[in-house]
Formats: structure tokens, C-alpha cells, sequence
């Protein structure tokens, strides 16, 4: 990893005791440098917009004058004081949206819960039907499964996620011709039903299968690429030789031998992917109207609300920065060859 | 090469320039014997000479009046397909056919140009922080890190709507700046592994200074990677190009299959079942997209050993 920290940790590390828990303090401080960079680049990312930002905030009717007069001052100010400003309150704790006139994190967080649904949900579905995929197609190379499969996956890893929700709409959600409307096409729950009940979860569910559905194909067809690969490269393996000699049945070869040790690249890739993921929920929530954070980031595209698109920009990049570190902890406990 | 003819032996051995040709010629011709051997790769060759053709003749197949819509009013919006219109027509009665063989244009454009940017942004990022130790190196390489984490459509959409230009050059530049960190990784670890051989060392011990080390050793050895890392960029450029035209963030005056979709959802294609909108730049995406993940994919197996037997 980072040069110079690798140097100055090397007699330590040649100690055999301590590795995860050294290993861990190591990620997560280069996690943190991250997070410094992210800030700075979200500074200077946002400042090089063009016209008058401080004339967006007009637009809006509950703001007061000396609000928009402290505001433009703000942006007024040299970049040094602004850059000083933002370092004190990096989050924009107290930022306003231009768009709607709230606190930008109260708008976040009203967001935040359908976008965990549908990323978690489909980042379920992706994964369990993609790895047994790459498991049945790398185990029986060039059968007819792995053929067809790796086909199917190749088209729909080069599908835009949200053309296969607009196609999924008019399938099952418009109700055209032979086909019956047999999901919702926006919204993530009914209006006047209580999240928390029986009647409230099957109406989320209702609304997320499509868009869950339209998200997961797409990194399906990767998880099951990428975890086929691996079990071809599990194959050539000494390992599982001496688990054949053993007397062993095909089967428990795969399943005790060579599923462990090859998805260990999947499992990284799962967490690596997060950042995708949203990539792809910001068009999948735009079609479906699936009110998220991906949604809300087109709103504050259109609306030209750069304070919203700021937070989100900085929420999205958090969830990957953590979700990184994730993905390292849990390969380090489960494969003790990284932990050097 | 060319420095050591004047020490070779006076008989009439062919010149070594004339040998490096040979040579190369003979090495191309057996990595093209390789890569037909790929059918997946000949596919995506297909796939893709078939839309580089109607780019290219895109105005003499549909004259650019059929895109101009002050030509087009007459036409019935949002007709199904027809013997004159034979993918129907859009929400100003435009052909859709047409529309969709000029909209190759954009995505084939960007997706080319904003790769080029990212090639060589990335292999120079790539071959300096593999080369240089200490700082530069260094430095190089947590930028490159960095540059990994952050989510690449969020950014890639933020930047679009900051710059607030709409313009092909903007999306392409947007594009190409923001892709550059996967190449440059890759190009990194390549480095660092030519570096390492036998030959380098020996570049090294004769005085060979760090430019002629990268630009005579190392950027050829990396090369064939990175060429067949850029043919997987473009799919991936393609894709976001249509991401940010669906979004709205694309040239509003030059239809690409992004704009198309944008539009046809506008329309409500997706609602009143206008297929023949809504399907037709999707397929379009997908088989351009597959086409490069086809070469990318065949050209890696080719250049790559490691990669041969999958």
C-alpha cells in the first residue's frame, strides 16, 4: 500500500502476533487520509461553478433577505476565508438548500431509508444469484450452462440499469396489451400506511421489486463473471488434487475445497461495488420516481441546488470510503495470507 | 536497436532495422492469427465495423433534414412502425431510425475521445508512480487511490452539472478526466513488474536516463495491456454517456441514445408501451457496449499468458 508508511511499519510487522489488529489500525488511517482528500476536492469541486449561486437562493420563498445577504457574502469572501469557513463546518451542517429552502441533512435524511432498501435488497439478490451462477458455470467450463450463462451475463453487464427498468415499467407496471399492471411504478410505499406494519412492508416490497430487480441484473451478471473466473482459477490448484485423491465427491471438492478460497475476490468486489451501485440508483430511482437518495440527486441536478448536491456528493462518497475499509477488515479475518 | 549497427560485423547480414520490421511484422501477424481465433472477439469486431459503418454514412442514408424538426411536423408523433417509418416515429415525428443512426455518432465519439484522454492521462499517472520511488511516487500513487474511491457517476454528474456547459467537448472532457484512476493502477502494477526484469537493470546500469527507461522499456512492455484496457474503458465511457444525456446533462442539441431515452420517457414511451421508442437505443447501447467488452476482453486474453487457458 502507501510507500511510506509500509517503510516505517516493517520491523513491527516482522513481529508474528498483532497482525490483524495492526492491520486494522493501518486501514482505517489511510480511510481517514481519504476522507481529508474527499473534503478538499468536494471544497474546490464545488467552487468552480459558473454565474451567481447566491441568485438560485431567490428563487426560493421562505428565505429571509439577510439570509440570502449572508450567503452571498460567504461566496463573496476570498477563497482562503471561504476555504477557512468550510474547514470549520466541512459538513455544511447548517446548509440550506436553494431548491427547497430546508436544512440540506433534514432532506438527506428523510432519503436515506428507501435507498438502503433498494441497495441492500439488491445487492442481496445480485450477489446470491450471481455467485451460485459463476460457481455452477466456472466448476463445468465450457458446458452448456457456463456457454449460455456467460452469454447472458456479457449482454447484461452492458445494459444501462435504467433502460431495463423503463422496459421492466412497461412490461409488468403499465398494464399495455396481454400484460397486467402487477406492481407500482412510483413511490416507495402507499401514501397513509404505516411503514412499521404487515400492510406497510408489503406495500415497500411492491415498490422495490421492479427497481430491485432493474439494479441487481446488472451487477449479477459481474459477481457471477468475476466469481467464475475465480473457481477456473481454483481449478489448476494443488489443493484440490489432493481433496480429489482424498476420495472425496465432486460436490464436496467444490463446496468445502474451492467455494471458500475462490470467493474471496467476490466478496471484495460486493463491497468495492458500492460505489457503482449508487452510480446506478441515481438513474433506477429517477425512473422509478422510487423516492431515494438517487432521486433527490437528479432534483438537486435539475434544480441547480449545488448545497444538496454537495451533501450527497460527500454521503455517496463516505458510504464507498467505508464500505472499503469494509471490504479489507473482513478479507483480512477470512483470508490470513493479506494480513501483511 | 539502431545504435548497434555500426558495430555489426561487415558480411551482408540484413540490416537490424530491416530485422526489427520482420520481426514486427511477424509478431502482429501472429497476434492477429491469435485474436481470430477468438470467436467472441470476431463477434465484437462485427458488431462494431456494423456501427462504425452507419456512423460514417449516417447522411447519406437519412439526408439531416430528417432530424430537422421544423421539417418534420406533419409527421404523426409517437406513430408505431410503418412500411416509410420503419421504427416508427418520436415526439416530433421524426423518424426514429434515423435518429438512432445519427445518435451513433455521439456515443461512438465520445466514447473514443474521452478513452483517449483517459489512456493517456492514466499510463503517464501509471508509468510515473511505478517508475519514480520516494515522493513522486508516491504521491502519485494515494492520489491514484483516492481518485478510486470516489463513486465515478456521482462524480462524473456533479462535475457535468458544476461545469454547467452542455457542449460535446464538455461531456467528453468530463469523461476522460474522471476514468483515467482503473488504467492507471493497472499501468502502475505492470510498471513495477517490467522494472523489475533483467533488462531494465541493465538500461539502468548502462546510464540510461529515467526518461529513456520509460519511453524505450517500459511504455512499450505496458502498452498492449493498456490498449486492451482502453477498449474496456470505451464500454464502460459509453454507458456513462448515456447515464448523463438520460439525466439531462448531455449536448441538448445532438441526439445520442441517451437523449433518445430521455426523451422517450419525457414522452411516456415507457406508460403508453411505444416500444419502438424505447427499445431500439437500448439495444443499441448494449450491442456497442458488448462489442467493446468483446475486444477488450479477446485482446487481454491474447496479450495477457495469464489469462490464456480462461
Amino acid at each position: 500500500m502507501a510507500l511510506g508508511a509500509a517503510t516505517t511499519a516493517e520491523p513491527v510487522a516482522a513481529r508474528p502476533s498483532g497482525g490483524l489488529g495492526r492491520f486494522v489500525g493501518f486501514r482505517i488511517l489511510s480511510g481517514l487520509g481519504t476522507l481529508v482528500f474527499v473534503l478538499l476536492f468536494n471544497f474546490f469541486l464545488f467552487r468552480m461553478l459558473p454565474g451567481d449561486p447566491a441568485a438560485r437562493y431567490r428563487a426560493v420563498k421562505n428565505i429571509s433577505a439577510q439570509d440570502l445577504e449572508r450567503i452571498r457574502n460567504e461566496l463573496n469572501a476570498p477563497l482562503l476565508e471561504q476555504f477557512w469557513d468550510y474547514l470549520r463546518d466541512p459538513l455544511a451542517l447548517n446548509g440550506v438548500s436553494a431548491w427547497k429552502g430546508q436544512p440540506v441533512w433534514d432532506l438527506v435524511g428523510g432519503r436515506a431509508w428507501p435507498t438502503l432498501v433498494l441497495l441492500g435488497s439488491s445487492t442481496v439478490i445480485a450477489t446470491v444469484v450471481g455467485v451460485w451462477v459463476g460457481i455452477r458455470a466456472g466448476w463445468k467450463r465450457g458446458s452448456r450452462f457456463d456457454k449460455v450463462s456467460t452469454g447472458v451475463t456479457l449482454l447484461f453487464y452492458a445494459t444501462p440499469e435504467f433502460w431495463l427498468g423503463l422496459l421492466l415499467i412497461m412490461l409488468f407496471s403499465s398494464g399495455i396489451g396481454p400484460f397486467p399492471s402487477l406492481f407500482p411504478s412510483g413511490g416507495v410505499i402507499d401514501s397513509g400506511v404505516e411503514p412499521w406494519s404487515l400492510d406497510g412492508v408489503s406495500s415497500i416490497i411492491d415498490h422495490t421489486v421492479l427497481p430491485a430487480a432493474a439494479l441487481s441484473a446488472v451487477y449479477l451478471a459481474e459477481y457471477s463473471l468475476i466469481m467464475r473466473a475465480s473457481m477456473v482459477d481454483e481449478q489448476s490448484q494443488d489443493y484440490l488434487t489432493t481433496a480429489r485423491a482424498k476420495g472425496l465427491m465432486d460436490h464436496m471438492v467444490r463446496r468445502r475445497h474451492a467455494v471458500p478460497n475462490a470467493s474471496l475476490p467476490t466478496i471484495t468486489l460486493i463491497f468495492l461495488n458500492i460505489g457503482f451501485i449508487i452510480g446506478g440508483a441515481i438513474t433506477v430511482e429517477t425512473v422509478f420516481s422510487y423516492p431515494g437518495l438517487g432521486l433527490l440527486t437528479f432534483e438537486a441536478v435539475t434544480e441547480q441546488d449545488f448545497v444538496l448536491m454537495q451533501a450527497l456528493f460527500l454521503v455517496f462518497t463516505f458510504a464507498v470510503i467505508l464500505s472499503n475499509i469494509l471490504a479489507d477488515l473482513l478479507i483480512a479475518i477470512l483470508d490470513p495470507r493479506i494480513r501483511t | 536497436m539502431s545504435a548497434a549497427n555500426t558495430h555489426d560485423s561487415p558480411v551482408v547480414a540484413p540490416s537490424p532495422k530491416r530485422l526489427a520490421r520482420e520481426r514486427r511484422r511477424a509478431t502482429l501477424s501472429r497476434f492477429g492469427q491469435a485474436y481470430a481465433r477468438h470467436r467472441a472477439g470476431m463477434l465484437g469486431l462485427a458488431i462494431l465495423a456494423v456501427f462504425a459503418a452507419g456512423a460514417l454514412l449516417a447522411p447519406l442514408i437519412f439526408p439531416s433534414e430528417m432530424l430537422d424538426i421544423t421539417e418534420t411536423v406533419d409527421n404523426e408523433a409517437i406513430a408505431a412502425p410503418t412500411s416509410e417509418f420503419w421504427l416508427g416515429t418520436d415526439e416530433n415525428g421524426r423518424s426514429v431510425l434515423a435518429v438512432l443512426v445519427w445518435a451513433a455518432r455521439a456515443s461512438l465519439v465520445v466514447g473514443i475521445s474521452a478513452s483517449l484522454i483517459s489512456m493517456v492521462l492514466g499510463t503517464l499517472i501509471g508509468i510515473f508512480s511505478g517508475h519514480y520511488r520516494g515522493l513522486v511516487g508516491g504521491l502519485l500513487q494515494r492520489l491514484t487511490d483516492w481518485f478510486l474511491v470516489i463513486p465515478f457517476i456521482p462524480l462524473v454528474v456533479v462535475l457535468a452539472a458544476v461545469l454547467g456547459q452542455r457542449g460535446l467537448a464538455a461531456i467528453v472532457l468530463v469523461l476522460g478526466v474522471t476514468s483515467w484512476p482503473g488504467t492507471a493502477r493497472l499501468v502502475r502494477a505492470q510498471t513495477l513488474s517490467v522494472q523489475a526484469r533483467p533488462y531494465l537493470e541493465r538500461a539502468r546500469v548502462l546510464g540510461g536516463s529515467d526518461w529513456h527507461q520509460m519511453s524505450r522499456h517500459i511504455l512499450p512492455n505496458v502498452m498492449p495491456l493498456v490498449l486492451a484496457n482502453t477498449t474496456l474503458t470505451v464500454a464502460i465511457v459509453i454507458l456513462s454517456e448515456t447515464t448523463l444525456a438520460f439525466l439531462g446533462l448531455g449536448d441538448p442539441y445532438l441526439d445520442s441514445w441517451g437523449s433518445m431515452l430521455d426523451k422517450a420517457t419525457s414522452a411516456g414511451a415507457a406508460s403508453t408501451g411505444a416500444w419502438w421508442y424505447l427499445l431500439p437505443p437500448g439495444i443499441c447501447v448494449i450491442l456497442v457496449v458488448l462489442a467493446f467488452t468483446l475486444i477488450g476482453r479477446t485482446l487481454e486474453a491474447v496479450l495477457d499468458p495469464r489469462l490464456r487457458e480462461r
